[in-house]
Parts: structure tokens; sequence; C-alpha cells
């Protein structure tokens, strides 16, 4: 709406009760995104501000809408299996290893031995990544850019063994149906358990660099907060979970791909808020490290595939299969006809429903907040909009 | 009109005493350019630090180590298409930047970079530092306003709110500091050079008299002064991660560099403050501890050795550096900077030239220290929230420094105290 000045004349706008001036009423409408350079990707949050103070937030999501579930309608159950990376880009193993083992139920078979420990090798060091990279962005969202640096610096190493593993860095598409397309190369073991030693002293480094800091601890503590009974309402999952003291990890509720043998603790919060996800996220990267060790030590010796057709046709049946990726629980709800084809994809990706309680936390907080809470949220929009 | 010239060579004054125009004239084109060079040199300084300090190397291609980035970027912001919003108020927004370069480059009209190397002095020097660099919020406001985006709004209002906090602390931390020149013969003074004097004169440093209340009164000023320049962890009026840009989210080009250039000529000005205030200005270091004439000859050849190690160093980058082809400007050119440097490092050197130079030399590099401070705390600290920088500016700094100034009086008055009391 534009006066006669020939600018935005705000007073024009607002709807003045009688007898109070326009000073009284003063919400503010602000639109953040879909280009904005902290909300992850294309999400859009419209804030209603009193001054700084957030009255009321509205999530629109959509914009990197790419019909991921539809398409695999019109795809072989193999051919769709790239796609599957796409949904959470920068854990693109972990998406991949549910769309798998969902596939292999379906089909019954078994994976062997060896396939499933360097499934889990892989899978844990992108855990790792996921989280290194969510470190440096959630971090860098709170103002701090140094750590941002360091964290993608590290975050390199892991991707370097992926590139040396199967040629791709980032969606690596490394899992096939029944097991992995390939072996380790030689030396993997080694140059995974040298990586393994430079991550630790690596987060080690990150602690010193934020966890102690004043400010962050200010900006953090009681930021956000989400009690057990709200995550367990919004059916949230995954690390946010555990920051409010809900001890549940897929990985140890229902073991999949071997994860039974190794040894390691399901870190947990106990304020639930945005220090105590942080906190909870770096001591996963710790007890991923641990897994990544137990794993590369005891890899087992035999065949990486199972023995699956030539063409997939799994019987007719639908089949849920979720695995904790790092966002949350990633699950996969597939329907067959016993055609080559799916019949139907649903995916539960974990981001989407984790950003439901954005409104919550961020309701009453200030502006600044709403950035920490969509950074402590950890979203990624390739999932949520799909 | 020659003989006044050179009359002025031999007077001991700031050209604006002596009253001689054109002295003046060569003063204020020395001091602006000499602070719109010192900006350009910030830009790339900050860069490298950070760089560094975020294992990474900065800019390397423009230039030796990118020395010349800074001049290839004002180069592409001047040739920028000239953008404004089309509903922008076109007066406003266009006076928003000029406004904001205006204030922060008259602050240096008093600064002393020397005892003769100023400008002006004026009696009240203090006092128009800090009013006129305080009035650059007025261009933050008129920017946040005439931008007619949300974003730029709440930046400038937050710009409005913040500088408004820091300064009632800022100026209590300056205060403190004006009552420590009473204690030398010949009263108190608000005048720039006479701070500097009267710290000569008491043979300490304001940031060291009174231990440790001139140390307290000085890290007061100094947050105060990183919030009141809206920088790390302050600078919530140009937060990106929530505001994009804040105030200056419209400004593009030109506008957006003169926005630039006023933001580092502040943190210049305001860090002049400090120096002058608590480091003793352009006085050498140790006074006190390391006296007498032959310190005095030793420190005055400081800055021509200074200069002479800088272009040392720099044929030492360059030995270092790959012998490639493509290479070959960039190694030459870091050759010929580092002979620059040594030659005016020589000169330096020179009677004449090395009792007028240290003075400037010691003023800034005490600048640069403070400006060293800035890059750091930006490269370490996450941001503030708003209500936590305004709990910080009102219930922190602003009792602390209301609490040094009263030791400061009761410190400089601790004899005719003791006096009472015991009578």
């Amino acid at each position: 709406m534009m006066s006669d000045k020939g600018f935005y004349d705000p007073t024009e706008l607002l709807e003045v009760e009688p007898g109070k001036t326009f000073l009284d009423s003063s919400e503010l409408v602000l639109n953040m995104g879909p280009q904005h350079p902290s909300t992850h990707g294309v999400l859009r949050v419209i804030l209603k501000l009193d001054g700084e103070k957030v009255n009321g937030l509205e999530c629109v999501i959509g914009y990197l809408h790419r019909g991921i579930e539809k398409i695999g309608e019109n795809r072989t159950w193999v051919q769709y299996a790239p796609y599957v990376d796409r949904f959470d880009y920068t854990a693109a193993v972990c998406n991949n290893l549910g769309y798998c083992l969902a596939v292999e139920k379906l089909l019954n078979v078994e994976v062997p031995k060896r396939g499933q420990y360097l499934r889990v090798i892989l899978a844990e060091l992108c855990r790792l990544a996921s989280h290194q990279l969510w470190l440096g962005t959630h971090v860098l969202d709170i103002g701090a850019v140094t750590p941002l640096f360091y964290a993608f610096r590290d975050r390199e190493t892991i991707l370097n063994i992926f590139e040396k593993y199967c040629g791709a860095r980032l969606t690596t598409h490394s899992f096939r149906i029944g097991g992995c397309r390939w072996d380790a190369y030689p030396g993997m073991e080694q140059e995974i358990l040298r990586a393994c030693d430079e991550l630790v002293k690596q987060i080690d480094e990150y602690g010193d660099l934020v966890t102690g800091n004043r400010i962050w601890q200010q900006r953090t503590k009681n930021v956000g907060i989400l009690t057990a009974q709200d995550c367990v309402d919004f059916a949230i999952t995954g690390p946010v979970l555990r920051g409010s003291g809900v001890r549940w990890d897929l990985r140890k509720a229902q073991p999949y791909s071997s994860y039974e043998d190794f040894e390691f603790d399901i870190p947990i919060g106990q304020n639930g808020d945005t220090l105590d996800r942080y906190l909870v996220r770096v001591e996963e990267m710790r007890q991923s490290i641990r897994i990544v060790r137990q794993a590369a030590q005891g890899l087992p010796e035999g065949p990486i595939i199972a023995k699956v057709p030539k063409v997939i046709k799994p019987p007719a049946g639908e089949v849920y299969v979720s695995t904790e990726a790092p966002k949350g629980e990633m699950g996969y709800f597939l329907v067959s006809d016993g055609s080559a084809q799916p019949y139907r994809v649903r995916v539960r990706p974990p981001s989407f429903i984790n950003l439901q309680s954005l409104e919550k936390m961020a309701k009453g907080t200030l502006v600044a907040d709403v950035v920490a809470v969509i950074g402590t949220l950890d979203i990624v929009l390739g999932e949520v909009d799909r | 009109m020659i003989q006044s010239f050179l009359q002025y060579l031999h007077s001991n004054v700031t050209p604006g005493e002596a009253g001689n125009l054109l002295w003046i004239v060569i003063y204020v084109l020395l001091v602006f350019g000499g602070v719109s060079v010192g900006v350009i040199f910030m830009n790339w300084f900050e860069r490298k630090v950070m760089a560094h300090m975020q294992v990474r190397i900065g800019p390397m291609r423009v230039g030796p180590h990118g020395l010349l980035q800074p001049i290839a970027d004002a180069l592409k912001l001047i040739i920028k298409e000239d953008l404004m919003p089309e509903t922008a108020d076109k007066l406003v927004f266009w006076f928003a930047p000029v406004c904001v370069v205006m204030t922060a480059f008259c602050s240096f009209i008093v600064v002393p970079f020397g005892r003769s190397h100023a400008i002006t002095d004026m009696n009240i020097g203090v006092l128009f530092m800090l009013g006129v660099s305080s009035l650059g919020v007025l261009g933050v406001i008129m920017a946040g306003w005439a931008s007619n985006s949300h974003y730029s709004l709440m930046g400038s209002l937050r710009s409005g709110a913040q500088m408004v906090s820091y300064e009632t602390a800022m100026c209590m931390a300056v205060v403190s500091a004006v009552m420590m020149t009473s204690m030398a013969a010949g009263g108190g003074t608000l005048s720039m050079i006479q701070i500097v004097q009267s710290q000569q004169q008491q043979h300490v440093w304001f940031a060291f008299s009174f231990f440790p209340v001139g140390l307290i009164a000085m890290l007061v000023f100094t947050v105060a002064m990183v919030a009141e320049t809206n920088r790390a962890p302050f600078d919530l009026p140009e937060a990106e991660s929530e505001l994009v840009a804040g105030f200056m989210t419209e400004y593009s080009g030109f506008r957006w560099s003169l926005f630039f250039l006023g933001e580092y000529t502040s943190m210049m000005a305001v860090s002049s403050i400090a120096t002058t205030l608590w480091l003793g200005g352009w006085l050498r270091p140790f006074p006190n501890l390391l006296s007498g004439a032959n310190w005095d000859l030793a420190f005055s050849v400081v800055p021509g050795l200074t200069f002479i190690g800088l272009g040392g160093f720099c044929f030492y980058t360059y030995k270092r550096m790959p012998k490639l082809s493509n290479m070959r400007a960039q190694s030459v050119g870091l050759a010929i900077f580092g002979a620059f440097l040594a030659l005016l490092g020589v000169f330096m050197l020179l009677g004449p030239v090395r009792s007028r130079v240290q003075d400037v030399f010691w003023f800034i590099s005490k600048v640069a220290f403070f400006m060293y401070l800035y890059v750091w705390a930006r490269t370490t600290f996450p941001r503030y929230r708003f209500d936590q920088l305004m709990k910080i500016g009102w219930k922190v700094l602003l009792p602390i420094s209301i609490a040094v100034v009263i030791a400061t009086a009761l410190i400089g008055v601790r004899h005719e105290l003791l006096a009472l009391v015991w009578r």
C-alpha cells in the first residue's frame, strides 16, 4: 500500500482502534525467507513481532518440493535408490541405508556380515559429517564465524574417505539392495582409524572454541525448551528428543544392520533447551567414532552383497522400516504390487516432523532466538519438502 | 606565502592553533587521505587475520598476498549499478550514508597524532569527538527508515537503542580519565593534546594510573566502543543471520561502500579516543621505566627499523615464493613493495624526519592494537541477544563505570580526605 508521498507510510496500514493512536498498535510482520541466510535452505518463516518479541510465527514450506516420492512410482526398485540420497543431502548414506533395508525386508534377503559392517561404518561416518555441518551452521547462526571453518575442514576428512570408497562425496549411493556395491579399498580400515583419532581431537577443539564460551551458553541456555512430553506429542525423534531427556535411539531400541554388535551409549540432555541439544549432538559424534572404530577393527571377511535377482520384483505387500538418521527416525513405507516398480513410496522424514515444534519453541522469544531454534532443530529442506 | 609555509615547520603547535590556513588544508588532506588508506589497509588486515584464525589463507590473488584486494573491491563497488528501492524515501536514502561518513571523518579533526600533528586543538576536544561520532547513529536510523524494509527498520532501531545505552557507560569512563588529568599542574582539561601532555607530566599512562581504576575504565571504554561501532559480538544492527544485513540491507554499490568506510572510520576514531585517554597518545612506551636521553634516542629509531624489518620480511617471503611464470608479477611486486618499505624506513632514520615521525608511529601502533582487538573479538565470540546486550550496557557496564568515576574522585582527593579524617 503506497501513499501519495511515494514511500511506504506504516501509519496508513495499521488499523487504529478508536481512542488509540497509531503508536499503540504496533505489530510488525517480518517475512524471513525463503531467501534468508539462516533458514537453512528455503524455509520461509513469517514472524509477527512486537518490537523484538515474537508474538506469532508461521512456517511456509514447499519451496524445494521435487516430488521425489511420486517419482518412485515411475522407477524400478533399483533405479529409485539414488533418488533417496537427495532427501537429506547432508546424510545421503543414512537415507540409502533405510531404503535398502526396507526393500531387503520386502525381498526377505539377509545382508552378509561384512556388508552390514561396511554399511555401519559409512552410515556412522555420515552421521559425523552431518553433525559437523550442523555444528558449523548452527554456531554461525548464533554469530560465531570461526567454528564453521573448523567443522568444514574436518568434514573434508570424511568426505575424502567416501570419495575413495565410491567416487562420490555428497550423494554417495554406495549401497545396493542386498548389500554394498564396493568392497573396502585397500587400507581403508587403517585410514578410517587414523581419521577417528584426528576427529576425536578436532571435536575437543570445537569444545574449546564453543562449549565453554560464556556468550554461547547465555545464548543457548533456556532457549527453545521442549519437555519430554512435548516431544512425544509432536512425535519428535533424534537428537532433539534425546536432548529433552528421552533415551530413545532406534539403533538400540530395534537394532538393524548389526548395530547390536557394537558398544555405544545414548547421550541424553536434561532441560531440553538448545544447549542440551548441542551437547547431545557433540556427544553423539564421539559415540559415532566409537562405533566406527569397533566396526573397522572387527570388519569380518566374506561377501559384501547377498544373492539378489537382476530384476528385483518383491512379492506384493507393504513394509515399514525405520532407521536412526542423524536428524531422527527416517522411516520408509513401501508398497509393492509384485511388479518391478514400487506401487507407493512414502517417507517419514525426521526434519519435517521435528519442524512442527518450531512454533512452540519460538513463540514468546526474541528474533535472535528464532534463528537459534531453527538451527538447533537441524532441518534440511530437501527432506522437509521432498 | 612560502615564508609562512616554512615558518610553520619550525613552530611546535598544530596548524589550527597557528592559524596557518595553508597548512590546515594540507593537514586535512593528509589526515583524511591517511584515514582512507587506513580503512583500505584495515579491510585487508581484517580479512587476513580472520582467515588465518579460521584455517584458511584469505585473499591471495590480487597483488602479493592479496594486498591490492581492497582496491579491487572498492573499484568493483564503485562501478556497480546504483540501486535504490522504488519505495524508498529518495532524499533520506541518499543522505544517510553521507551522514555516516561525514560524522566519522569529522571526529578526526581533533585527533592528536603528535604534539603538532593534529588539524587543530580544541579545549573541548573529547566532548567534540564523542558528540560528533555519536551523531553517526542518525545516519543509521535514516538509512533504516528510508529503505522502507522491515529488516532495515529493525536494524536501525536496534542500532539506536544500542548506541544510546552504551554511550552513557562510555562517557562515564571518559570522565574518569578526564578527572585524572587534573592531577597534573595546570588542572583538568578536555583538550585531546593536553590530556596526552598531562600523561607526559605525570609520567604514567592513565591506563596504569590509580591502579587498577584506570585499567578498569579503559576496559569499560573498550567494551562500550565495540558496542558503539556495532561490531561483533555486539553487531546486532547488522546481524547477518537474523536481519540479513540490518540497516544496510537495501544498500549496494557505492552507497554501501560509504557505510563500510564510515564504520571503519568510526572504529578508528573511537580507538584514537581510547589511545589518547589511556595509552598515552603519541608518547613512546615505558616513559618512566626507561627514561633518559639515550632511551629517547633508542625509541626514536624504532619506526625506521620497523619499516626496514617489514621490507626485509617482504624480501624473505619473495624468496620463499614459488618461481612460477604466472606468479612473476606477484613476486616482483612484493619485492618492489619490500624495497619501498625499506627505503621508507631508511628515510625515517634521518634526524629531522625521525623526530617528526615517531609520534605518529606510536599513535598509529596503539590504534592498530585496538583494531586488532576488534578483529580478534569478531572471530572468537558469538553474537549477543538484544536483551542481553541491554542488560550488559545498563546493569553491568554503567554501574562499573560510575563506581570507577567515584573511585577516581576519592583517590584523587585522598590526601584532603585523609586530612579531614585525621583532624
